[in-house]
């Protein structure tokens, strides 16, 4: 049992997801074990490997059923669109029902189980079948009392099996406590799938394992499966990673006042927007308007109502004027809607999961996400929710999550806490004001762009949403009709404030008009005055020459000495 | 050996052909041994078989050898998984005895003979 390093090499079993995390199949030329408790899936797992053969990969298959009769086994599978009947006339199936009847059976002596090999090697001689596939091959174990015998000979079976080079798919019960009831995992140690389908909370899961994969890196969590109309499905979604791709287009909310929010241009395609908030809040009308915008860019987009059906949803839609109906008319737009207790949150997954491949959306709404917490417990919710967006992530897809926060709670706490893991998250709240309530909204963060920090207030129009500014007056924050009174009484204070300041500028204007005409007044004074004081200055020197002249006239007159006039007339100054 | 043992060699017949023919002596035990090829094992329990037979059943038995190796078609008619498989289509019901019947008493039982023969 030397240690092989080369790939080995796989028979695809084309069934969705399980070659994902098989890593490409089951090993070729090689028995597989399906164990599972009854009901689990395996007979219908085993079916589709051998079908998917026939039809996808041209290798043709032998089923051994040991449990079920052909007839059986072909109604059985019809449902899921697989026709055995046509497959067995193309010579590419062949359905060998074997039956042990304990009753009718005895044993004495030696035997071995050389009429089975030769059975099976007829069916694969004749339509060269690449693969087979046996169940349950337990059942031996009931029909037959020799289990010495019977365990010699499921060694060599499983052997024969190998040496004839087919790809084997064996099922097996679960046996408690062990994989199998009869101890198949003994010879078959190759690989072990283990089907598992659980009930908790009422509410039923499937999962699946790979128990063991010689040779193979595989995944090792359990997977959720489904069983619908197309078959098996699994989810490799736990291997998720985060590689996805990131996209610089930006794709508009349909709000265009929303856009200028973040950052002008709206959400980064691909990522994960959340809207929570309090009930009737509008986060359907916005995730509505989101559709519809994405609808008119031409994109695909799926809608999934965990709580209104889709004829309620379009018709709530017209009424803010969102013709949802000729979108779904195109095919642009699908809905689901299901109650989120109705299956558990796996099988929500699953099926969320499949309509997404299916319809390949660019766009796909979950409204509201918090009803799924409903259908399991929160952590798984929150797991779930995790391996959804990273689903989507990876597709490219644009979500739209709405979140309903009860009253309760911390307003900015998500139920399942799934902030952390999205890009954009608008929060939703109402505003309680003089006896109204009013919708605001206001981005939370945005990552990668610069957004607002702005409280809007949010209207629910006839023309759709509508974003407004909200009153920020030097009280507080006003909407609704305060707002519209407060802005009223606004411009009736302004109107005041302005017929006021008017007042006062005439009033300056006449005190201005009344100082300058003091001005001019005074001024006008101060001219005559000083006019008078200068023709009275002129008066006096007159005078002064007019006595002086007098005085030399009468010394004259008195033929007096003349003596220097000054000291008589400093004397006489002096006097007076 | 006698003639009321034919081994299947050349023609296979088909069921429905071989019940046709057991039909004709009601009496008669209708038996089928399922081998295949000629191995130790099968020819031993061929002659376990005959011995039963010609001790238990003298005259009334009619022994058909089928083997598989050459006729594996047959081998989904009567529901062969183990070899050697003895197969009592008449007198009904059909009843299977598995192995070599080495041990007679537990093949006699089988078959129904004991309770017949202790009654004689």
């Amino acid at each position: 049992m030397g240690t092989e390093n080369r790939r080995l090499p796989k028979a695809p079993t084309g069934i969705q997801g399980l070659d994902e995390i098989t890593g490409g199949g089951f090993p070729r030329g090689r028995p597989t074990l399906i164990c599972g408790s009854a009901g689990a899936g395996k007979t219908l797992l085993a079916t589709e490997f051998l079908v998917r053969g026939a039809t996808e990969y041209d290798e043709p298959g032998v089923f051994m059923a040991f449990e079920e009769t052909a007839p059986e086994l072909t109604q059985n599978v019809r449902s899921l669109g697989f026709d055995l009947d046509d497959l067995a006339k193309e010579k590419k199936l062949v359905i060998d029902f074997v039956r042990i009847e304990r009753s009718e059976i005895d044993e004495t002596g030696d035997y071995n189980l050389e009429g089975l090999f030769i059975r099976l090697g007829a069916a694969i001689d004749a339509i060269g079948a690449r693969r087979v596939v046996l169940d349950t091959i337990e059942n031996l174990f009931a029909g037959l009392q020799n289990q010495g015998i019977l365990r010699a000979e499921l060694r060599r079976l499983f052997r024969w099996l190998k040496d004839r080079g087919v790809t084997a798919v064996i099922t097996a019960e679960r046996g408690e406590g062990a994989l199998t009831r009869h101890g198949l995992e003994e010879y078959v140690s190759d690989c072990v799938v283990l089907l598992d389908h659980r009930v908790t909370d009422q509410v039923s899961t499937r999962r699946l394992r790979i128990v063991k994969y010689r040779g193979t890196a595989h995944g090792t969590n359990e997977y959720p499966f489904l069983i619908d109309e197309d078959g098996f499905s699994v989810l490799p979604v736990t291997s998720l990673g985060l590689q996805h791709e990131v996209s610089e287009e930006r794709v508009s909310s349909g709000v265009p006042r929303l856009d200028t929010m973040l950052g002008g241009e709206g959400f980064y395609r691909g990522t994960t927007v959340l809207v929570s908030g309090t009930a009737g809040t509008g986060k359907t009308s916005l995730a509505a308007s989101f559709v519809d915008a994405a609808c008119r860019r031409g994109e695909r987009c799926l809608y999934f109502s965990f709580e209104e059906s889709q004829g309620q949803l379009t018709r709530n839609m017209r009424s803010i004027g969102l013709d949802l109906e000729q979108w779904s008319r195109k095919k642009l737009l699908q809905f689901h809607s299901s109650r989120a207790t109705f299956y558990g949150l796996e099988m929500h997954l699953a099926i969320i999961h499949k309509i997404v491949q299916d319809f390949q959306p660019r766009v796909v709404v979950l409204d509201p996400i918090g009803s799924l917490i409903q259908a399991g417990n929160q952590r798984d919710a929150h797991t779930m929710i995790i391996r959804l967006i990273d689903f989507l992530k990876q597709r490219g897809v644009t979500a739209f999550l709405t979140n309903l926060t009860s009253g309760g709670e911390a307003l900015e706490r998500t139920d399942v806490e799934i902030s952390s893991i999205v890009d954009t998250w608008l929060f939703m709240r109402d505003i309680e004001l003089d006896g109204e309530r009013n919708r605001a909204l206001y981005v939370l963060k945005s990552r990668g762009m610069a957004h607002s920090n702005q409280l809007r207030e949010f209207l629910l129009t006839p023309q759709g949403v509508e974003l407004m500014d909200v009153y920020v007056g030097p009280e507080r924050v006003l909407t609704g009709s305060s707002r519209l009174s407060q802005e009223a009484r606004e411009t009736a204070a302004a109107l005041a404030r302005q017929q006021d300041a008017e007042r006062k500028d005439r009033d300056r204007m006449r005190k201005r008009e009344a100082l300058e005409a003091r001005i001019v007044a005074l001024r006008k004074e101060f001219e005559v005055e000083e006019a008078e004081a200068e023709t009275a200055s002129t008066e006096d020197v007159s005078r002064e020459e007019a006595i002086a002249e007098n005085r030399e006239a009468m010394s004259r007159s008195r033929q007096a000495d003349m003596v220097k006039g000054g000291g008589v007339a400093t004397r006489r100054r002096g006097v007076r | 050996m006698k003639k009321s043992v034919r081994t299947r060699e050349q023609e296979p017949l088909s069921l429905q052909e071989i019940e046709e023919r057991n039909e004709v002596t009601p009496e008669t035990w209708q038996l089928r041994l399922y081998v295949a090829g000629q191995t130790p094992r099968s020819v031993a329990a061929f002659a376990n078989l005959k011995k039963i037979c010609e001790e238990h059943l003298p005259g009334r038995y009619n022994i058909e050898v089928v083997d598989l190796v050459k006729h594996p078609q047959l081998a989904a008619g009567d529901q062969i998984l183990a070899i050697p498989t003895l197969v009592r289509k008449l007198p009904q019901p059909l009843r299977k005895i598995v192995g070599d019947l080495r041990d007679t008493e537990r093949a006699l039982v089988g078959l129904q003979i004991r309770p017949a023969a202790v009654g004689e």
